[in-house]
């Protein structure tokens, strides 16, 4: 799948309680939770995105809290790809396992400005700047993981396993 | 090759050899938890995943500790899909009413996890166990919806970072500010994806709670656990929680080690983390002066006994700013009756501290001491994000208890020695 859409930059260390405040943790609805994406770092944040948007990170994205409405907030606000230097533990793994994808691609971050156009095909996590015409190969994704995108995700693995 | 901690424990939980950092291993159990906003998506894929019944009723524990008592209807109702779920599975270690207390603190008191454990909780402070010698670790919530089916989960097996603490420290000085000043050399980022594992004559000092509170805050270096030995003391601390057969445990003399930090405590002041990250540490003497609005005592980090006689030895006989809201949280009930039995709730009430019941609540923004725009506290919590108390436009500045109490006093923030 090729992905599309305007870069978003934000910092280094952006935690989940920038990504979705607690006070917006009342419901598990992906809708809801998407309105308030970013609320944290900037009031109003979310009025920039226009949908297929691409989120663009320094490092240590998502420190902080386990709570997956943060990945399901990103999700829920348009935001189908998440490109950082580097994803802090959970949520990598929550993010992976909510379908957001998560490419890490190290300094390569610097070839990408906010708002610059970007192609990122998911299949193979090569990012294509647009605006620039860079490419930035991303790391693959481990392949223990791979096994379990492969089974459709968290979800349908368990399945198959309890069934 | 001999094992360090964590793969020493990893190994107790899996059929698979365990070789080293980087491995991906299978691995059974022991307690799967999530809590009142992280429980609700839990059962939510729960269900999605088709599964029926959780694998062991004893071993998943519910605790909805963060917006209780609940501070409005949509907390209300996430509370009541949790507890409709409990009762339909169960689960034995499910709280809610006058026996919840804030889960990390409760957990150890109720022997419910204790040394070997492999723990996984839909909480990033999951990691606390490891000061009783728990493999204990924060996920998500699908995860912990799929653990709560299935009984094991998966795991990278973490390279680890040997932290020797030694010598003898001042006073007001302890457990909080040994891992404030670890994070403040190491970062944010310091540990990421990493064990940290402690040892050394100050670790062997500290008490069990104190090695809790450090274990409390291995996330804020983005470590996956953070391990202490299992010694006497561990020992005599979950056998008082009820637990039996648990056994000491150290890390083999050959452990591998990716490196190790040497910290001397001897001449460490109380440290204290500024705005806006926990690894903007400092002495707290180059904050002193700061105005405050607000003190919270309490949290998953420092609401235990321990804490609670801290911030006494503080308050006895003095009272707080009258500008300044000190509430003071302990953390379960137990810890609450004991501060009754010791007299620290006079101390605490004739002090002028607000006295509430054990919740998470102000620690991440939820309810019970939320900060205007331009207000500033200090707290015995763990996280200082840009708006994690409150507004966007108010600050955090995370310590020990000592320094709490004191700074409550004098109305800004102070090293409780020039109190």
């Amino acid at each position: 799948m090729k992905v599309t859409g305007t870069a978003h930059l934000v910092g280094d260390h952006i935690d989940t309680d920038a990504i979705i405040p607690a006070r917006f943790l009342v419901t598990t609805d992906s809708a809801e939770l998407g309105a308030n994406c970013m609320e944290g770092l900037e009031a109003g944040w979310i009025k920039r995105v226009k949908g297929n948007d691409i989120l663009v990170a320094g490092d240590n994205f998502g420190c902080g809290s386990s709570r997956e409405h943060a990945p399901i907030s990103i999700l829920g606000a348009g935001i189908p790809v998440v490109v950082a230097r580097s994803f802090a533990r959970i949520f990598y793994r929550n993010g992976f396992n909510m379908g957001l994808v998560l490419l890490e691609v190290g300094d390569d971050i610097e070839k990408i400005r906010d708002t610059d156009q970007i192609e990122v095909d998911t299949a193979t996590g090569v990012i294509r700047n647009l605006t620039t015409g860079d490419e930035i190969a991303s790391a693959p994704v481990p392949p223990f993981m791979q096994e379990i995108l492969d089974a459709g995700g968290l979800v349908d693995y368990v399945k198959h396993k309890l069934a | 090759m001999g094992h360090t901690l964590a793969e020493k424990i990893l190994q107790g939980h899996t059929d698979q050899e365990i070789a080293g950092a980087g491995q991906i291993v299978q691995c059974r159990v022991s307690i799967v938890l999530a809590n009142d906003i992280t429980a609700p998506l839990a059962i939510k894929s729960f269900k999605a995943m088709g599964a029926k019944k959780v694998f062991d009723r004893d071993k998943v524990a519910l605790v909805c500790d963060h917006f209780t008592p609940n501070k409005d209807i949509d907390s209300a109702e996430q509370v009541k899909l949790v507890r409709e779920f409990a009762e339909a599975m169960g689960v034995t270690h499910y709280y809610e009413c006058g026996d919840v207390g804030v889960e990390h603190a409760l957990l150890p008191e109720k022997g419910i996890v204790g040394p070997g454990d492999v723990v996984v909780g839909a909480d990033s402070h999951t990691c606390t166990y490891g000061g009783l010698g728990a493999f204990a670790t924060g996920m998500g919530s699908t995860d912990i919806g799929a653990a709560m089916a299935l009984g094991e989960t998966w795991f990278k097996v973490p390279p680890t970072i040997r932290v020797n603490i030694t010598g003898k420290p001042g006073q007001y000085v302890g457990g909080k500010d040994y891992i404030l000043n670890l994070i403040g050399r190491i970062g944010v980022a310091g540990a990421l994806y990493k064990a940290l594992e402690f040892s050394g004559e100050a670790v062997d000092n500290l008490t069990v709670e104190g090695r809790m509170t450090m274990a409390n805050m291995a996330i804020e270096a983005g470590g996956k656990v953070g391990l202490f030995p299992v010694d006497a003391k561990t020992l005599a601390y979950t056998a008082a929680a009820g637990r039996q057969g648990d056994v000491a445990m150290t890390p083999d003399s050959d452990a591998v080690y990716e490196r190790v930090i040497e910290i001397d405590v001897t001449s460490m002041a109380p440290q204290i983390a500024c705005p806006h990250l926990p690894d903007n540490v400092k002495p707290v003497d180059e904050t002193s002066g700061l105005r405050i609005h607000q003190s919270v005592i309490g949290s998953c980090t420092n609401g235990r006994i321990e804490d609670m006689r801290e911030a006494a030895s503080i308050l006895k006989g003095r009272k707080v700013d009258p500008k300044v809201r000190c509430i003071i949280l302990p953390a379960t009930p137990a810890i609450w009756k004991q501060c009754m039995k010791e007299g620290l709730m006079e101390i605490f009430m004739d002090a002028g501290c607000i006295v509430g019941p054990p919740t998470c609540g102000p620690c991440l923004g939820g309810h019970m001491g939320i900060l205007a725009g331009g207000e500033r506290t200090v707290a015995t919590t763990n996280r200082n994000f840009k708006g994690r108390m409150g507004s966007l436009d108010s600050e955090v500045f995370l310590s020990n208890p000592w320094v709490a109490a004191a700074s409550a006093v004098a109305g800004e923030i102070i090293n409780p020695a020039k109190l």
